[in-house]
């Protein structure tokens, strides 16, 4: 293995550069006769490794950069990107950016936000911490982690590798009301895909962990042994008949189920009339012991943004409080459509949480007593118009409070509304691994179905 | 390769940078003066645009450039892998530098001489954007708007889209391929939301092809995808919840076919089969589907979504038969598994981009037709489900588990459809289901031209049809008993 990585990036010097692209881009906008624009550029490097059985099997060097430019003439707009950042490149996709402006509709809710709103305070979130790793010493990691794996259970008879990634970025993002905003952040991460088999059944399962600072990331062999713990704990899998049942989300799947509730919420799907929560602002949505809020400027927290797409500071805020909707999730643009103020969620949420309740898990189980915990979804049965839900399952059988043995090949059902509004419990596990962070789900009931 | 694409490519890839096919060659050596089996470079342009209207105004437009070269080495199950959106000489050779990096020094390879392929033509090279003027497509989009909202009063928001995609493709190998490809694409979208006492519905549907614009224009083939989503959605409408558990279920022809894609196709693509992870794996010459199931992938049908001239590896496209009769035939196949299995490559090595590795994915993946009227195959159904219409699907591979959700299905009573039903899912496991195929149809339809298929990441764009066919029993995930 030769011992080649990829020559240190200067992520400080790469935000400078960007920065000046993004005033030469508004530059040239104004030039081309642009009444408004908006630039964002970005820039991603790094490595990603994947050991399977032992051996490596791909090194992977990535570096990424991209402009978008929405350039705006009057109340019409029009959007243009590219990956080359020279001069040519850059006025030729303002031109396209322009072209298209030209041949849009008049849209009255068009246009940047207003001047005063724009972030004025931009603090350090202490997202950047490198890990200076090269291919051979991530090749090693990866390796440790797989080898964790493989040798948990004789039943892991597979792999289907160990991986680990480390990248930095830096973003860029100005608009012709004066403002500039930029940061810089790293993100690590490490993952285990295991094989396990009992005669004739095959069963595959994984953990990661992923962190902004490298430190924190847990060690590869307990990600690996939790891969391993895991696969073989789903071998021997059976159906279960088909009834109405009570249900935990793991931890793990959780916030992709309160995801659910952020898309009924968010303006787009308001403005579109396409969300079951339209016209629920103020109203009872979650039993009155649930709090869901934001905190974006989260010291070193994953999802963590000091200003959001349309360069408004973000700000702490409840979304539910005492299981009241107590706030849209809104942009500049669909704020106006709705006739409301941002939240300055443009872009979407930056670290949201569902304040965790008293139980663990082992007393969420004895709280169910009786039910499926699920701990894999599976296909797009997610209607967000209606709120229906209807997907593939795969967990544990649950009954007097314990596991009794795995599940595959059911699904589950219900309605998003209902599923909320009996939410019973929300455990202490929290899943630390994401930007919507909760611990497990107790749901009051839904339709299992299987044989 | 067609030698105007390879001309096209060269112009547009190459001389920008003053790269000529001799400078491939040497970077191509370099690669190999380390201990490396293969290597290989991607070049790719792409041009995308948008269109969309939305509250009755074609409120944007976006216009994407994106270009660049992905380097790859591989020795053994190894490979090596970098790229840069420059595509100048330095650039070039410091992506080959770190690509090979996974080996040591001291090969003794030499790439093979350039060899040509006899070209495909499914598709022209003329660029899809420029068939229609940027005022002739606002326009469309405003005729559909129009057309959909005219349909039904219940109509309370139309969202219409646009988009094309021109594609420019060469690849240099070290076995001696030099190939190109100029691939357009095309698609739109109309998706509707109905509104009936308070209670909301959508209705999508949509089309598209390797051709251009002009398809959407033919036979108003635009105003046709508008009536089916507002037909959907008023159907929607009245639909009444799933029921839950184990029944037959027909599912009807063309989109459909997702269900093969899943509980088949990914199972038979060849790294999966290599690293001995998918169901499939080892099953050669097995019976894995009813006697009545023929399966293949296609990607030479001329104009289809899923349709390549030739692969992201510079292989020509072929049909690939995968259950024959209910055997197990062959496996999906790019260089890299069809090597370590002693295989040939079948075509099916793409990426979703320079920056991406190659891997093997489906191209268009159908069943061919059976002898079954459809209208008997429902009426051979006591109590079950018609589906007909998807919404998507996903599979694991290894325990063989897919499922996938419909979005427009009818309850059958007595051999007749009664009702329309929401919120289906069916979960089933590939060879079982599959082997509970009792009837096929007479009617193969291919899909649309809509279908995204996503694996490691990557999303391509693929194709799937399928005639009317009965499982004799599968779960289906309602929430009534």
């Amino acid at each position: 293995m030769a011992n080649q990585s990829e020559a240190p990036l200067d992520i400080q010097a790469e935000e400078q550069r960007l920065q000046t692209l993004v005033k030469t881009i508004m530059q040239e906008a104004d030039k081309q006769g642009a009444t408004a624009c908006e630039v964002g550029a970005s820039l991603s490097a790094g490595l990603s490794v994947n050991v399977r059985k032992g051996e490596v099997e791909t090194v992977e060097f990535s570096c990424d950069q991209g402009v978008g430019i929405t350039v705006y003439q009057g109340l019409r707009k029009g959007s243009a990107s590219t990956s080359d950042t020279s001069p040519e490149a850059v006025a030729a996709t303002v031109k396209a950016a322009s072209d298209i402006a030209r041949y849009a509709s008049e849209d009255p809710h068009a246009g940047l936000a207003d001047k005063s709103l724009m972030a004025t305070d931009l603090p350090d979130l202490d997202l950047y911490h490198p890990w200076g790793l090269d291919a051979e010493q991530a090749i090693e990691l990866a390796l440790e982690c797989e080898q964790a794996g493989l040798t948990s259970d004789k039943r892991i008879e597979n792999s289907d590798g160990a991986s680990i990634s480390s990248h930095q970025s830096a973003r860029v993002y100005g608009n012709s009301n004066g403002f500039i905003g930029s940061g810089h952040a790293t993100r690590h991460s490490a993952s285990c895909v295991l094989i396990g088999r009992s005669g004739e059944e095959m069963q595959r399962d994984y953990w990661y962990d992923v962190a902004r600072d490298p430190m924190r990331l847990s060690s590869m062999k307990e990600i690996g042994r939790k891969a391993g713990e895991r696969t073989v704990k789903r071998l021997d899998s059976r159906k279960l008949d088909t009834g109405q049942l009570p249900v935990i989300f793991s931890a793990e799947l959780a916030g992709g189920v309160i995801s659910h509730f952020l898309a009924a919420i968010s303006g787009g799907s308001l403005y579109r009339q396409s969300s079951f929560l339209l016209d629920h602002l103020g109203k009872q949505v979650f039993p009155d012991w649930v709090h869901i809020h934001e905190q974006p400027r989260l010291v070193g927290g994953l999802g963590s943004a000091a200003f959001d797409d349309d360069g408004l500071a973000t700000r702490d805020k409840d979304f539910v409080k005492d299981g009241m909707l107590t706030s849209y999730i809104l942009s500049t643009y669909s704020a106006r459509k709705l006739g409301m103020e941002s939240t300055a969620n443009a872009g979407g949420v930056h670290n949201l949480f569902i304040e965790p309740g008293e139980q663990n898990l082992q007393q969420l189980l004895k709280t169910m007593d009786k039910g499926l915990l699920v701990t894999e979804l599976m296909g797009h049965g997610i209607n967000i118009v209606t709120g229906d839900y209807s997907r593939g399952a795969a967990g544990f059988w649950v009954e007097n409070g314990e596991i009794q043995y795995p599940v595959s090949e059911v699904t589950i059902a219900g309605n998003l509304k209902d599923m909320f509004m009996s939410l019973q419990a929300v455990g202490n596990d929290v899943d630390r691994r994401g930007n919507v962070q909760s611990g497990s789900l107790l749901v009051d009931s839904m339709m299992i179905a299987g044989n | 390769m067609s030698d105007n694409s390879l001309a096209i490519a060269r112009a547009q890839l190459l001389a920008p940078g003053e790269l000529t096919d001799s400078s491939l060659q040497k970077v191509l050596n370099n690669v190999l003066g380390h201990s490396v089996d293969a290597a290989d470079l991607y070049f790719q342009s792409t041009r995308h645009e948008a269109w969309v209207l939305e509250d009755g105004i074609v409120k944007e437009g976006s216009f994407n450039v994106d270009k660049g070269v992905g380097v790859r080495a591989m020795s053994g199950e190894k490979a090596g892998f970098s790229y840069s959106n420059e595509i100048i000489l330095p650039a070039l050779n410091a992506a080959a530098g770190a690509a090979r990096s996974i080996t040591r020094l001291g090969g003794d390879q030499q790439v093979q001489a350039w060899q040509r392929e006899q070209p495909l033509t499914l598709y022209s090279d003329a660029n899809p954007l420029d068939v229609l003027t940027q005022d002739e497509k606002v326009e469309l989009l405003r005729k559909v708007d129009l057309h959909a909202r005219a349909k039904d009063p219940r109509i309370k928001q139309v969202t219409a889209s646009i988009s094309g995609v021109h594609e420019v493709v060469l690849v240099a190998a070290s076995d001696g391929t030099l190939a190109a490809d100029v691939r357009p694409l095309v698609r739109m979208n109309v998706s509707v939301i109905a509104e009936q006492n308070g209670r909301l519905e959508r209705g999508g549907h949509g089309g598209g092809g390797r051709t251009d614009y002009r398809m959407f224009l033919q036979d108003d083939q635009a105003l046709k995808y508008a009536d089916e989503a507002v037909r959907q959605a008023l159907i929607n409408l009245e639909a009444v919840p799933a029921p839950a558990g184990i029944m037959p279920v027909v599912l009807g022809a063309g989109w459909n076919g997702v269900l093969l894609h899943e509980a088949v196709g990914h199972g038979l693509e060849g790294d999966f089969n290599r690293k001995g992870s998918s169901s499939y794996a080892g099953r050669i010459g097995e019976r894995v589907a009813s006697p009545l199931c023929t399966v293949v992938d296609d990607g030479t049908l001329a104009g289809c979504r899923g349709s390549l001239n030739m692969d992201d590896e510079g292989v020509p496209s072929q049909c690939t038969t995968l259950i024959e009769n209910g055997i197990l035939k062959g496996y999906m196949q790019d260089k890299l598994n069809a090597r370590l299995t002693g295989g040939i490559s079948t075509g099916n090595g793409r990426r979703e981009s320079y920056s991406h590795l190659p891997m093997p994915r489906m191209t268009n993946t159908y069943m061919l037709a059976g002898a079954s009227d459809p209208d008997e195959i429902i009426a051979s159904v006591d109590k079950g489900i018609y589906v007909t219409n998807m919404g998507g699907g996903q599979v694991d591979i290894t325990s063989g588990k897919f499922v996938f959700n419909a979005s427009e299905a009818w309850l059958i009573e007595k051999g007749k459809k009664i009702a329309p039903v929401k919120g289906a899912t069916l979960i089933g496991n590939g060879p079982d289901v599959m082997n509970r195929i009792s009837m096929v149809g007479n009617d193969l339809k291919l899909d649309t031209g809509v279908g995204v298929c996503g694996k490691d990441g990557q999303s391509v764009p693929v194709g799937v049809g399928q005639p009317t066919l009965k499982i004799d029993e599968i779960t289906v995930g309602g929430t009534s008993e």
